[in-house]
């Protein structure tokens, strides 16, 4: 019985039953092809999360007003009043900041739009010129606001698509037409590309106007609501917060900073918080592979077991007839072997395919780790070999006598 | 051929000591045609089961040709029951949805002849015993008795010493287990020793030579009977 000789009666021995073979090898498909599709699954969903974080920009701190303590009571960040548009400009131009690139003041309130007879209730974000390089935004047409527009209190709008769709109608071009925002008449210069996001994040449910108009002529407050300072990159991310903090207090005439009337968060903060929750999503994900690793392993030990289980009889024949021992064993090692190798290569496709259609479905890129496919062929390849042999080798040890009479 | 000398076989069991075969002594020559019989539970299972190498006595010697098998490795007794011991069963034990020659055949691989050879080989074998029209059927397109004739072809396949048979009618009708004892009688005419285990005395009288066993002890060992011979009707 050479090499050949044993891969030959192998393989003979698995087309004879070809619904146990087929079984078999399900088994192994579907063991094999549900860790991998379920841990490609989870590492993709981790990448789209990461991915939508970075692209808030890593680079941004925010300047937000209040949280200032007095008597004990700290107020909550953002419901104070303590910052303006000379803050925001004062960062820009200090000579003790050096760190910082770009500036931008901003106020958001909610108003009523109209243009004709349609109307929406929207975000109004007063905004300057320096906004539109901080997050990054992008015009389908026309142009933002500009310093021009801030000095002289223009009333100019640019609208998201999802205000144009609103009061125009879908794919409409408003540039140069009027809205009213508070019933007072505005000129559409611009309109946004589509960013997606949602609820209050929603950057597509937007009106922007100068910072100015909105402060004097909209909502008649003299403050901003929050600073946003992009840093000149990642590195200097905390030199830049000191500089700013330190600044702010200076001009705000405090000593302490615990007596500051204003926050700064970084994007790092915000990614700290994600980064945990993506974390517990990891820990899930890797137990819910660990489990459907277990699974697949035990049907793969059941079919396996079973199938050779139910050959014992067979065993003792060959044995009667003159097979030894180890060519018994080494005969059902080589149909594990075969049988595991071909449901792996197929369930490497079967989970392939399957993480590729669901993450099209759902919307999620597309990846495949080697690792994930290196630990399911393994691990489960490695239990259909075992569970192959170990009964093999049981039954090879049996007399011949027991195992013909084996029922 | 075959020398027994005091054979026994005690199974133990949790303690329980089962006399099966005791002080069992025979001689077979070559060319004999042999029948063991005795009633359930006489040991003759057992004495089958060490003639043809599947078991070890107890106490005594068991010699096939020269050879003491007592003594052997598990794996030299695999080597002698491939070469020189032809099984027959009583449930014929083909291996399932495996064509006639390929079942034939494997003997042959496990004694490492040739591909050509062997297939040339079974298919004279099949041709010999009557199926040379059904070489790819496979167990579950054979009657019993086809079966059993397959089971006889391969027994033959490596040119054993000795034709081991056990109970080979007893899962046939009558009709079909005449042909079974038609084919034992013409392969002893060509010189094949042949040994059978049966419970039937109509079937052990077609052999030349009978011992009657009963609890583990030979009680008669002769061969005055007259043979029942099978009518040859071609």
């Amino acid at each position: 019985m050479d090499f050949s000789e044993t891969l030959q009666s192998a393989s003979e021995a698995l087309t004879l039953n070809k619904l146990r073979t087929a079984l078999a090898t399900l088994g192994v498909v579907i063991g094999i092809g549900a860790v991998i599709a379920l841990i490609s699954l989870g590492q993709s969903s981790q990448k789209a999360v990461e991915a939508q974080i970075q692209s808030l920009g890593s680079n941004l701190l925010t300047v937000m007003p209040g949280a200032q303590t007095s008597g004990g009571v700290r107020q909550a960040a953002g419901g104070a009043t303590t910052l303006t548009y000379e803050d925001a400009k004062g960062i820009l131009t200090s000579s003790q900041i050096t760190t910082v690139q770009n500036v931008s003041a901003e106020l958001s309130r909610r108003a009523q739009v109209t243009a004709g007879r349609n109307n929406t209730n929207t975000q109004i974000l007063g905004v300057t010129p320096a906004y539109q390089e901080v997050r990054k935004i992008n015009l389908s047409s026309g142009s933002f606001i500009t310093q021009r527009d801030v000095d002289s209190l223009s009333k100019v709008a640019v609208l998201g698509p999802q205000v144009v769709t609103d009061l125009f109608g879908e794919g409409a071009n408003p540039a140069g037409e009027t809205i009213r925002i508070n019933r007072m008449a505005f000129r559409v210069v611009g309109i946004t590309t589509p960013k997606g996001g949602s609820g209050f994040l929603n950057q597509d449910d937007m009106v922007f106007v100068p910072l100015t108009t909105a402060q004097k002529q909209l909502f008649g407050v003299d403050y901003v609501g929050s600073i946003s300072v992009e840093a000149k990159n990642e590195k200097v991310m905390n030199q830049a917060r000191d500089e700013v903090g330190y600044f702010l207090l200076d001009r705000h005439k405090l000593s302490d900073p615990a007596q500051a009337d204003f926050t700064i968060f970084s994007q790092e903060d915000v990614l700290g918080a994600a980064s945990q929750v993506t974390g517990t999503f990891t820990a899930l994900l890797s137990g819910i592979a660990a489990i459907s690793l277990l699974v697949g392993g035990i049907g793969i030990m059941n079919i396996m077991f079973v199938t050779v289980t139910e050959r014992t009889r067979e065993i003792g024949l060959r044995k009667a007839l003159g097979a030894k021992k180890k060519w018994v064993i080494t005969q059902f090692l080589a149909e594990s072997v075969i049988l595991t190798s071909a449901g792996g290569i197929l369930g490497m496709l079967l989970g392939a395919i399957l993480s590729f259609v669901i993450a099209q479905f759902i919307n999620l890129p597309f990846t495949i780790s080697l690792s994930s496919v290196f630990l399911a062929v393994g691990v489960s390849g490695g239990i259909g070999i075992l569970f192959g042999w170990y009964p093999a080798q049981k039954a090879a040890n049996l007399s011949p006598i027991e195992a013909l009479r084996y029922e | 051929m075959i020398k027994a000398s005091h054979l026994s076989k005690i199974y133990r069991n949790d303690s329980v000591a089962t006399v099966a075969l005791d002080d069992v002594s025979f001689e077979i020559k070559k060319g004999e045609f042999v029948a063991i019989m005795g009633p359930s539970g006489s040991g003759k299972s057992t004495l089958m089961h060490i003639i043809g190498a599947l078991d070890i006595p107890t106490s005594g010697t068991y010699l096939l040709d020269g050879e003491e098998v007592g003594k052997l490795s598990e794996d030299e007794l695999a080597d002698i029951r491939n070469r020189k011991i032809g099984f027959v069963f009583q449930a014929y034990n083909l291996l399932p949805r495996t064509t006639a020659l390929k079942n034939i055949i494997l003997p042959m691989v496990y004694a490492g002849i040739p591909k050509e050879e062997r297939e040339k080989r079974a298919a004279d074998l099949l041709e010999m015993v009557g199926l040379g029209d059904r070489l790819q059927s496979t167990s579950s397109q054979l009657s019993g008795g086809q079966q059993q004739r397959v089971a006889i072809a391969r027994s033959l396949a490596n040119n054993p010493s000795i034709i081991l048979a056990d109970e080979p009618t007893g899962n046939l009708a009558t009709a079909q287990g005449e042909e079974i004892m038609e084919i034992f009688q013409e392969l002893n005419e060509k010189g094949h020793t042949v040994i059978m285990i049966t419970h039937e005395s109509y079937i052990a009288e077609h052999a030349r030579r009978i011992i009657h066993l009963k609890d583990g002890k030979v009680v008669e060992d002769n061969g005055n009977h007259k043979q029942r011979r099978v009518n040859h009707n071609n």
